[in-house]
């Protein structure tokens, strides 16, 4: 199956660029479009997903800066020399990250179009706070949705990430990842 | 967090029980799934849908914005229909696009599609349609008065009358007799995406459709119709969906139509895909009920005499109202023996956008009537609502308001028990009852006893005639062959447990073929907690008939390596052609249901339950809060120990929400609180910690012993809740949603000497 290219015309746009999972991407959008948008159709990585455009579900979740963001609500300019992380930089080399091994193993996605952005949020809060209590567990995911799981075995999908892995292992985990990208 | 026990089970099995990685679960943790937003097909349109504004009236004129230049665009009216138009359910009365006349709000009049979906938004906008305006009708009340007729000649969309024994001669011997109304609200599915498609067509091929949904064969069957074209022509696909809970069982149909009617005049693939703020307007949502409850009892506290008037709200079409309105009927009594039944139900019609299908289908507002009549029956009687249900529970043997005979072991007591164990009931309302008198925050413990009837209602499944199977392809790979869709809730990991299990092979041995109208047969929608029970049973039995074609015919051994099966297959193909084992539904025996009187086997199996919940209620700010939930349960046998309790844990979400959160607020017929951000579902730091517990049985004609769980936990959580409400308070709430304001008039009102005013 093709991909669509962005309409614009390239030549029209100044160039922004910005790192993705590592990798360094340009692009010539215009600067209002959505981070979103530009994650999934001039750079299809769509396992960031849409669930409402408004900054309500999370399902859209990207780390940029080290900071967890909505990025329906990101214009692409904002993005400029930014670091950005998506669903589909958290596995190495092919291994899942202990994140998605954990939400893998105690049921922690069920139709999965929440997934990449609850992974997300998972990975902001585990990277500062390897050994998150129930309580802020619960806080960190708040602004993530999820329809299907009754959120259970997500907050057990993340204790068990954290338990298997600390503070220390989890940050190299996600560095490595970024230095073998580039 | 969630406790999960499960009790051990006779039968032995080596991947059915076991918690194997969900199937798809990789691809979904990577962002690989591909959901139908994620796929572009070459030279692709997009489409956008111009709807009604006015909830009922006829159509004058549609007049185009001269600023916009049309020629870019693909324009589809009624009059483009190439066949009938209408979507094909149960009743053949919506149309796919609006003819001339609008019944609801949002009804889909005519549609736009052009390359750059950034240009539709402003399209839509620039059609103008004027109405002649019609008076339009809106609530159950509304509609049964019948000084407008909308629909048919009463605005009757369906009724169903169920009779037991003689109701009206038991009033006389009753020692009490107990009224009560209770009422639910409409409620959205809320899943996290929305509503899509893309379809293509060509001459030759016909039309195929790609998209999120629930029942493929559904889909093709308003295809059919709507284009006038034989099977063969019509292909639809499930892409990865994500989430339905029932939201995507009918309206895909109306989606799959019109995006195939734009890609057959613009000659492009084309695809339409809901924003938030269209999906929560346009599509349907569970049905408003008002159940009014007359119950005699006799001085033992004993049922003697149930009549149930049950109403919904249908919205301006048929759809599925008449089966959601059945299941209410088949659910309206509770899990109770009484020896003299009326249940007269009956769905309206009105001008809103159709009600539909969601988890429960009918169940969960019957239900919540029931369960909180009974607690409102203990306290008129002042005996334990505990105690209550326990003299009333249904017993094996005994039969039920359709008079079915209850063959197999119903263990509520043995529920029940559990329940008040692990919840330390009664330990825990007492000291409720001592803390609550000095104390702005009330808390109290409330119970709800209930049933769901997994598979089709009656003969349905029978009508259905469902085809499953397996097959072995010449690449070695060993698939299952179901129509029958993953959504979230565990169909591929389920059914190929069931496959390998049955065939003695791995669990990554069995793959599933694609859900693809082209490769896979009729097994029936993926809905009514059908798939473990009836469509697990189906593969259970494929999987046998395949190993005995292979010990028949190509030498397979009775006990076997999984080499030795490949290499049996390959010999089998060599000797006869493809190795492939087809089966049909068989109906377990003493199966008999009367339509017309609605009297004998309502469904092939039960599964039982008794939750409680824990609440406390803030009397200065006046929000409830659920603090913990025990959900028990009997469901056969547990396929998955993690997704089983994943859906159990999901549906009680819901539920909670049903109960305390969501509120569809409409204003002239239209969904007012259209987002995310006024529509407001329970987020991870509403939902309480909530204790699963499974006590396992073996069904004989369901898959490796399973009954139906998906709807399950939606049914009994609201009761629970409120019923934990009148424990903390004293006052009864019987409309839900419960929400502050509803709190705060309920409270003051009743005990305005003792309340504090909201400050
Ligand atoms: S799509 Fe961005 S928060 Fe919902
Ligand atoms: S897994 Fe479906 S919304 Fe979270």
């Amino acid at each position: 199956m093709s991909r669509k290219r962005d309409e614009s015309p390239s030549s029209l746009w100044p160039a922004i660029q910005f790192t993705v999972n590592g990798g360094s991407r340009t692009v010539r959008v215009p600067p209002m479009k959505r981070l979103l948008d530009v994650l999934r159709e001039d750079l299809h990585l769509t396992g960031t997903k849409e669930g409402c455009g408004e900054g309500e579900c999370g399902s859209c979740s990207v780390r940029m800066n080290d900071e967890l963001v909505n990025s329906c609500l990101v214009p692409v300019l904002q993005a400029e020399g930014a670091d950005i992380q998506t669903v589909e930089g958290l596995a190495l080399n092919g291994d899942l990250h202990p994140l998605q091994q954990a939400f893998l193993h105690h049921g922690g996605a069920q139709c999965g179009i929440c997934t990449p952005g609850m992974l997300m949020a998972a990975a902001q809060l585990l990277a500062h706070t390897p050994h998150p209590s129930a309580t802020e567990i619960r806080e960190a995911l708040a602004g993530n949705l999820c329809r299907c799981t009754g959120f259970m075995h997500i907050f057990e999908s993340v204790a068990a990430a954290a338990d298997a892995h600390d503070a220390q292992q989890a940050n190299e985990h996600t560095m490595e990842q970024t230095h073998h990208a580039r | 967090m969630s406790a999960l026990a499960i009790m051990s089970t006779h039968a032995t099995t080596r991947i059915v029980g076991a918690p194997v990685p969900r199937k798809e679960g990789v691809d979904k943790l990577t962002g690989r799934a591909l959901y139908v937003d994620d796929i572009e097909r070459e030279g692709m349109w997009h489409g956008a849908t111009v709807r009604s504004t006015i909830p009922r009236g006829l159509i004058r004129s549609t007049t185009f914005d001269h600023r916009i230049d049309w020629r870019e665009f693909a324009i589809v009216t009624a009059a483009d229909i190439p066949g009938e138009n209408c979507i094909q359910l149960i009743v053949a009365d919506q149309p796919c696009l609006a003819d001339g006349k609008v019944n609801h709000c949002e009804e889909p009049i005519l549609l736009l599609a052009h390359p750059d979906k950034h240009k539709l938004r402003e399209a839509v906008g620039a059609v103008y349609i004027e109405y002649e305006s019609l008076p339009p009708i809106f609530t159950i009340e509304e509609s049964e008065r019948s000084d407008v007729i909308i629909w048919g000649a009463d605005n009757l969309l369906k009724s169903f009358l169920l009779e037991k024994g003689d109701v009206d001669s038991a009033w006389s011997r009753a020692a009490h007799i107990i009224e009560g109304e209770y009422r639910t609200g409409a409620q959205e599915h809320l899943y996290i995406e929305n509503q899509g498609m893309i379809a293509e067509y060509s001459v030759d091929r016909g039309i195929t459709v790609w998209g999120s949904l629930q029942c493929p064969y559904y889909v093709v069957k308003s295809l059919k119709s709507v284009f006038d074209l034989p099977d063969e022509k019509v292909r639809v696909i499930q892409t990865e969906t994500g989430g339905a809970f029932g939201g995507k069982e009918d309206f895909p149909s109306n989606v799959a139509c019109h995006a195939a009617l734009l890609a057959m005049k613009c000659g492009h693939p084309v695809k339409i895909i809901y924003d938030r703020i269209e999906d929560l307007a346009a599509t349907t949502k569970r049905h408003p009920s008002r159940v009014r409850h007359r119950t005699a009892l006799d001085g033992d506290g004993k049922l003697i005499a149930i009549e149930i008037n049950l109403d919904t709200n249908g919205g301006a079409y048929a759809t599925l109202s008449s089966t959601v309105l059945s299941r209410a009927t088949l659910h309206a009594t509770g899990p109770y023996l009484c020896p003299n039944v009326r249940v007269n139900a009956r769905s309206w019609a009105t001008n809103l956008v159709p009600y539909g299908a969601f988890r429960g289908f009918g169940a969960p507002q019957a239900i919540f009537a029931m369960e909180r009549h009974m607690d409102e029956i203990a306290a008129a009687l002042g005996i334990d609502p505990v105690e209550l249900r326990r003299r009333n529970f249904l017993h094996q043997g005994d039969t039920n308001a359709t008079e079915q005979l209850m063959r197999q072991p119903i263990i509520l007591d043995q529920l029940l028990d559990r329940a008040l164990r692990e919840s330390d009931y009664y330990a825990r309302r007492a000291q409720f009852a001592r803390e609550n008198a000095g104390c702005a925050i009330k808390r109290g413990m409330g119970i709800a006893a209930f049933y769901h009837g997994s598979g089709f209602t009656g003969s349905g499944e029978e009508y259905l005639n469902s085809l499953a199977g397996i097959d072995a392809t010449p690449e070695g790979k060993v698939r299952v062959l179901v129509s029958n869709t993953e959504f979230g809730q565990g169909t591929n990991t389920i059914l190929t447990q069931v496959a390998a299990e049955a065939l003695g092979l791995d669990y990554q041995d069995v793959t599933m073929a694609a859900p693809d109208t082209g490769i896979v047969p009729n097994s029936g929608p993926t809905v009514a907690s059908r798939t473990s029970m009836v469509v697990g049973r189906i593969i259970e039995r494929a999987g046998l008939q395949l190993l005995n074609l292979l010990r028949e015919h190509a030498g397979l051994s009775s006990s076997h390596t999984r080499e030795e099966f490949f290499a049996a297959c390959d010999r089998y193909r060599a000797a006869k052609g493809e190795v492939v084992s087809l089966c049909r539904y068989e109906a377990p025996p003493g199966i008999h249901w009367d339509d017309q009187t609605y009297h004998g086997e309502a469904y092939g199996a039960y599964a039982w339950a008794l939750y409680v919940a824990q609440v406390a209620v803030d009397t200065v700010t006046y929000s409830a809060e659920v603090e913990e939930i025990w959900a028990v349960q009997e469901a056969g046998r547990v396929l998955h120990p993690v997704l089983a309790a994943g859906q159990i844990e999901g549906g009680i979400a819901q539920a909670i929400g049903f109960a305390l959160y969501e509120k569809v607020v409409l204003q002239d017929g239209r969904m007012a609180n259209n987002q995310m951000t006024n529509y407001i579902m329970p987020t991870a730091e509403d939902v309480p910690p909530i204790h699963v517990y499974f006590e396992q049985s073996h069904f004989p004609h369901g898959g490796f012993g399973a009954k139906g769980i998906g709807e399950l936990p939606h049914d009994g959580p609201a009761p629970a809740i409120l019923n934990a409400i009148r424990d903390a308070t004293g006052v009864s709430f019987n409309a839900i949603p419960l929400l502050p304001e509803d709190l705060y008039a309920g409270l003051v009102e009743t005990q305005p000497a003792e309340e504090p005013v909201a400050r």
